[in-house]
Parts: C-alpha cells; structure tokens; sequence
C-alpha cells in the first residue's frame, strides 16, 4: 500500500469521525486537562503526588545521608564530627525533614505494594488508606522529632 | 520502543518489579538502619564502626544501595517523562527532560560508587 493511499484512508476516516462527532455520536477530542493546579485533590490524589515529591527529596537527600555516612564511618574524630554537625538546629531540622520525608515515603510506598497484590484496591478502602498513610506519617514525624530532640 | 529509550530495563514490566522488589530490600534495609539508631541512643564510633564492618551487613549495605540506585531510577524516569514532556512544556521538552535524567544519571552514579566505596573501601 502506497503512502498516498493511507493518507486518502486517514482523510475519509477522520472526515467520518467529524461527521460523527457533529450529530453526537463520538467525541473527537475528548477533554485534556493536564494543569496540576486546576483539577480537584482528593486524598489519595494528595497522597501520591506526595509519594513522588517525596521520593524526589530523598533523591537529592541521599547526598546529605551518604556524606554524614561516610564521615562518621571515616574516623572517631570524623564520628564526633557528624555527631556535631546533626547537634545543630539547623542540620538536625534538615535531617527531621529528610526522616519525615523517609518514612513518609516507605508508609505511602507500602500502600501501593498492598495494592498491587489486590489489598484496598476499591476507591473507599483506598480513601481509607490513604487518610491512614497521611496519619501514620504525622505519628512518624512527632516520634522522630521527639527522637532527635 | 522509542517512548522507553531512557527507561531502565526497556520495558515497562521489567522496570515494575524492579520499583517493587527495590522498594522490599529498601523497606529492610531502613528498618534495619532506623531501628538499630532508635534502640541505641548513646551510639558510640566502635559499635557503629563494628555494625557497617559485619559481612552480611556489607553485603546489605551493598544490595541496599544497588535497590537505591536503581528505584531511584525508574522512580526518576516515570516523574521526568510524566512532567517534562512536549505535552507539558512545548517543543523545549523533550530537550529538557533529556538534560534533567542526564543530571540524575550522574548523581546516580556518584552515589553508587561513593557508597560502594564507604561500605566496602577500606
């Protein structure tokens, strides 16, 4: 079949569609709405894109947990000099944020590994769970804040 | 494909299981990690030292950090092909797409080697 051929093929279909589409049968062009501020967040909305945005973090945060790591692994001076540095309010608020965003991430991570082997996989008991993951998360936070302060 | 050249295994199945089995050992390893920290508040260098000396824990440590690497990856590649795309950002996109996994890719490795190199250098 020649290349002139399918592009006669592609006219008449899409001229049919058309056709169709003006005595409401077939949508052609069905809404796209890709605008992450306009559409509505349910909570399991809400908590995968959460899931995503942690995960970016802890991308990035790894630098910071590898050097603290490798530093404290170095030597017993390198040990207290870590210990030091995690002392520091601002440090030891970037390392909370890094748990938080940790934890965050494994909680919401496990949801979806439950869901994948067929648990709350229904809207309500997906709604369940992810007000679950969201209130276990602030458990997480408040215990880790106790836990490095 | 070529929606799947930068994906990590090429395929869509392969890179899935990858995320879920990664996501397992990296379930572990933190409750390994975060656990032994909570129950010693007054971690000293030579016991700290002694746990990441531990052959199993090497070999954890070093699994654990491949499971990093590569669900990182994927978890990269689905965000950056989700987000910093044509659809999303006009023709520039794909250009930039390309440049940001370019950017993790190297992050990627640094972190495989710097961590290759602390748990089993030395």
């Amino acid at each position: 079949m020649n290349c002139d051929c399918h592009a006669r093929l592609l006219r008449i279909y899409s001229r049919r569609l058309r056709k169709q589409a003006s005595i409401g049968k077939v949508k052609t062009s069905r809404p796209i709405n890709l605008n992450l501020f306009s559409i509505k967040w349910p909570v399991t909305a809400l908590v995968s894109i959460a899931h995503r945005v942690s995960g970016i973090l802890l991308f990035l945060a790894t630098a910071l947990l590898l050097y603290l790591l490798d530093l404290s692994l170095q030597s017993e001076a390198g040990f207290r000099q870590a210990a030091d540095l995690l002392a520091s309010p601002a440090a030891s608020f970037l390392i909370w944020l890094v748990v938080v965003a940790l934890l965050y991430h494994l909680i919401a991570g496990s949801r979806h590994l439950l869901m994948d082997i067929g648990i709350g996989e229904s809207w309500r008991a997906g709604k369940f769970a992810a007000t679950a993951v969201i209130v276990f998360s602030l458990i997480g936070a408040i215990l880790a804040g106790f836990w490095l302060w | 494909m070529v929606t799947n050249a930068t994906s990590l295994g090429r395929s869509g199945l392969f890179d899935w299981l990858v995320q879920r089995f990664s996501a397992l050992v990296l379930l572990a390893y933190a409750i390994c990690i975060l656990g032994s920290l909570a129950l010693t508040p007054d971690l000293e260098y030579e016991s700290w030292r002694a746990q990441f000396d531990m052959p199993a824990m090497r070999i954890f440590s070093l699994i654990a950090l491949l499971s990093l690497c590569a669900h990182a990856w994927v978890g990269i590649w689905t965000v950056t092909t989700d987000y910093l795309n044509e659809a999303q950002l006009g023709r520039a996109g794909t250009l930039i797409r390309l440049l940001a996994q370019t950017v993790c890719a190297l992050l990627t490795l640094i972190y495989l080697f710097w961590g290759i190199r602390i748990f089993w250098g030395g």
